[in-house]
């Protein structure tokens, strides 16, 4: 569904992307893991098409999307919840919703609107309010709901569980399991917390200083001494 | 052991002996500084020995003044910040506006503040103008002090939830009463002619009022809704007017065969000044618009044969009933007004269809504005005022968005600047000066931005209370700056301000009208 072979970005003359090859099969779940700074939102960010890929190939659904703006990449059946959320603070979680959908058919918005209410409960209650006024965690619910407003195929989602309670960090990743297998969206993992995020993903990789030094599946990864000795150990 | 000591210790300063101590200190350096360098100015004139002049109460006055002011924003500090407002607005005031106003020596005005014979006392402390402007410079921080202190007392001390409900509060009171205000508003707007007090000179004031409102609105689209800075906005006035001037003298169009095109062609403009200058944000775009604003003025100043120079373009037809004119005497078989409709012929006529026109091209703005702010094009505004970089990651495309803000706003800006050329029948780049896209610029902010009943008691404020106090014209000026002081202490959001959300929860998809903040 996404292919994408060697992916340079730069900031400047700092090169954030050295030669990124990666692939994400329709239906997955793949998640990316690797310390601060390593590039990780970079990626996800160089797929939506800002910060512009200098080289390399990115080829979603057979179409080269590298050079596209980035406003026509999202039009594509890609959606993100971004590193920050930034969701719109002075707009109500429902207008926030409703702005996540306005690349969508206008005759799906209520249905979708259901559908993320049934996901996530916690924003029906919370419709009205705004959208800056909400905890952590319902902002996060909002990023990832307004994401899914859009009815993607990949959603792309920088890490779901940044600052968020033990609890709601279990009860987003299994939404996004739900998500995964209820409705077959393809979903693109960037997470910190990789203990739960190889555990849920199918394939997964690692990424050092902006080249992706492994990859395999969630378990052989989990399993791999070298990322439990970096990632895993001390902390899960 | 501390206790005791502390207890033991001086009494906490009184803030009034404080202040009064620090302001009597202050003024005894004043006076001795100024004494000498003041009081006493040397002066050698032609053929006699050096002497000089005596100014003793500019000395008093300054003696009097900075520990005053000294004094009020010490007060500050002990949380007592109210006479720090109320003096720093007085003082900014009485010395800044008429001091301004005698160093451009505006000649009513310079002349009755500043009087050239010193025998002649004037109102002012201190003889040079300029001098009176640094002190309300000065009385101005005062103000901003007391107002700054305030703000922290209020909203430092108060939690999150404390500031969001009195805001959500403020917010309801504004929308309330914009939902009575607006429709109150449109209804006096339209009998007032029939009334008693509806005197010509009273709908020739108010045409002028719904002209800025109209103008006010059509901004508030890019000013308010999309966030995008324009601060030469009467460049599109500008061109609604030479275009309905030209087509009306070169073509012989009519007012409402003109009134699109006219419209048409200022959207054009406002593409073409959008398409490359919109990537640019805040404070680049707003230089870059009033380069444009200055650009179309120097451009009708200097194009001589086509927009006839500085002189401008006389005979523009007036406008007509709908292809039948205003005129006394019609020509050989043909209709005017007054035969039509069997009245006796009156001038008045004219005036009265004219400001009933500028009502209705003033309210099909503000519908359209309403209208657009539910529809996608509308939100996308909103959203890309709080985060372009997420509208792009949702698939709106920014300069599509802001260019169709700034089209539409240039549109009614057209229309206005046509009506304007109707109803004077007469052009000039005097007109269309920076100091009217500021006008219409403070009229949006003062009214609360986005909010269209605000805007519209904000040009009545701005414009009409101008033209009413014309009688006491020494005062004009005064009051004028005296309101926006006041307006901008009171409601530093400006009069209405408040924000309804386009959605509510299901069933209703939109709000109903009457609670969108704007004129039904
Ligand atoms: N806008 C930018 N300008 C310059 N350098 C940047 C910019 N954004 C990121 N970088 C640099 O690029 C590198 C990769 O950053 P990136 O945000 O992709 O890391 P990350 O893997 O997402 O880290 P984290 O887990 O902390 O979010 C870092 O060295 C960062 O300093
Ligand atoms: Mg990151």
């Amino acid at each position: 569904m996404l292919n994408i072979s060697r992916v340079h970005t730069f900031y400047g003359h700092i090169e954030a992307l050295k030669g990124i090859d990666m692939e994400i099969k329709q239906g997955e779940i793949v998640t990316l893991i690797g310390a601060n700074g390593a590039g990780k939102s970079t990626l996800l960010m160089t797929i939506c098409g800002t910060p512009r890929a200098r080289s390399g190939r990115i080829v979603f659904e057979g179409k080269d999307i590298a050079q596209l703006p980035t406003y026509e990449i999202m039009r594509l059946g890609i959606a993100q919840s971004p590193e920050g959320r930034r969701i719109f603070p002075r707009m109500t979680v429902q207008e926030n919703l409703r702005m996540g959908a306005i690349t969508a058919d206008a005759q799906y918005f209520e249905q979708d609107l259901e559908r993320v209410f049934t996901i996530f409960p916690r924003l029906k209650e919370r419709a009205g309010q705004r959208g800056g006024t909400l905890s952590g965690g319902e902002q996060q619910m909002l990023a990832i709901a307004r994401a899914l407003m859009s009815r993607p195929r990949l959603l792309l989602l920088d890490e779901p569980s940044l600052g968020l309670a033990p609890i709601i960090v279990r009860q987003i990743f299994s939404t996004i399991k739900e998500i995964n297998r209820q409705q077959g969206m393809t979903v693109f993992l960037v997470e910190q917390n990789a203990n739960h995020a190889l555990k849920l993903a199918h394939r997964g990789y690692v990424m050092v200083n902006g080249v992706i030094t492994l990859s395999g599946t969630g378990q052989e990864l989990l399993s791999n001494a070298e990322v439990r000795a970096a990632y895993l150990e001390g902390g899960h | 052991m501390t206790d005791m000591t502390l207890s033991a210790g001086p009494k906490a300063p009184s803030p009034l002996v404080e202040a009064a101590k620090d302001a009597v200190f202050a003024a005894i350096l004043v006076f001795l500084l100024s004494w000498l360098m003041i009081g006493y100015q040397t002066q050698v004139l032609q053929g006699q020995p050096m002497s000089y002049v005596t100014r003793y109460s500019d000395v008093l006055w300054a003696v009097f003044l900075i520990p005053a002011g000294r004094f009020l924003m010490t007060l500050t500090r002990f949380d007592r910040t109210l006479p720090a407002v109320i003096g720093g607005a007085l003082g900014f005031i009485y010395l800044f506006i008429p001091g301004v106003l005698g160093v451009l020596e505006v000649p009513v005005y310079g002349e009755f503040f500043v009087t050239v014979d010193p025998l002649q006392p004037d109102i002012l402390p201190f003889e040079q103008p300029m001098v009176n402007v640094i002190f309300g410079i000065g009385a101005f921080f005062v103000l901003a002090a007391g107002l700054r202190a305030r703000r922290k007392k209020t909203v430092g001390a108060q939690t999150l939830e404390v500031r969001e409900a009195a805001e959500a509060r403020q917010a309801r009171i504004s929308k309330n009463l914009s939902s009575i205000l607006g429709p109150l508003l449109i209804a006096v707007a339209l009998i007032i002619p029939f009334t008693p007090w509806g005197d010509r000179k009273l709908v020739d004031t108010l045409i002028l009022v719904m002209t800025y409102v109209m103008l006010g609105w059509g901004l508030n689209i890019v000013v308010g809704l999309a966030g995008l800075l324009d601060l030469g906005y009467v460049a599109f006035y500008a061109v609604g007017a030479y275009t309905y001037a030209k087509l009306s003298i070169d073509l012989g169009l009519d007012f409402w065969a003109s009134l699109p095109i006219a419209g048409a062609i200022a959207a054009t403009f406002g593409v073409a000044l959008g398409f490359p200058v919109l990537r640019l944000r805040g404070d680049y775009l707003a230089i870059v618009t009033l380069g444009f604003g200055e650009i179309i003025r120097i451009i009708l100043i200097n194009w001589q044969i086509f927009t006839g120079g500085p002189n401008g373009l006389g005979n523009i037809a007036k406008i007509d009933f709908f292809g039948i004119p205003f005129e006394r005497n019609p020509k050989e078989g043909e209709l005017a007004f007054h035969t039509l409709f069997g009245l006796d012929f009156s001038p008045v006529h004219r005036i009265y269809f004219l400001y009933y026109v500028i009502i209705a091209l003033a309210l099909v703005t503000n519908f359209v504005t309403i209208r657009l702010r539910r529809m996608p094009i509308g939100r996308a505004w909103e959203a890309l005022r709080e985060d372009e970089t997420a509208c792009r990651a949702l698939g709106i495309n920014p300069t599509n968005t802001k260019l169709t803000a700034f089209a539409l706003g240039a549109m009614f800006a057209g229309f206005a600047g046509s009506f304007f050329a109707t109803r004077q029948g007469f052009v000039s780049p005097e007109s269309f000066t920076f100091i009217e896209s500021a006008v219409i610029l403070a009229i949006v902010v003062l009214g609360g931005m986005g909010s269209q009943v605000g805007v519209a008691l904000a040009a009545i404020l701005l414009i009409g209370l101008p033209e009413v106090l014309r009688e006491l014209s020494l005062y004009r000026m005064l009051v004028f700056g005296g309101v926006m002081v006041l307006i901008m202490l009171l409601r530093p959001k400006g009069l209405l301000s408040f924000r309804v959300p386009t959605i509510q929860l299901h069933g209703k998809k939109a709000l109903p009208p009457t609670t969108a903040g704007a004129v039904k």
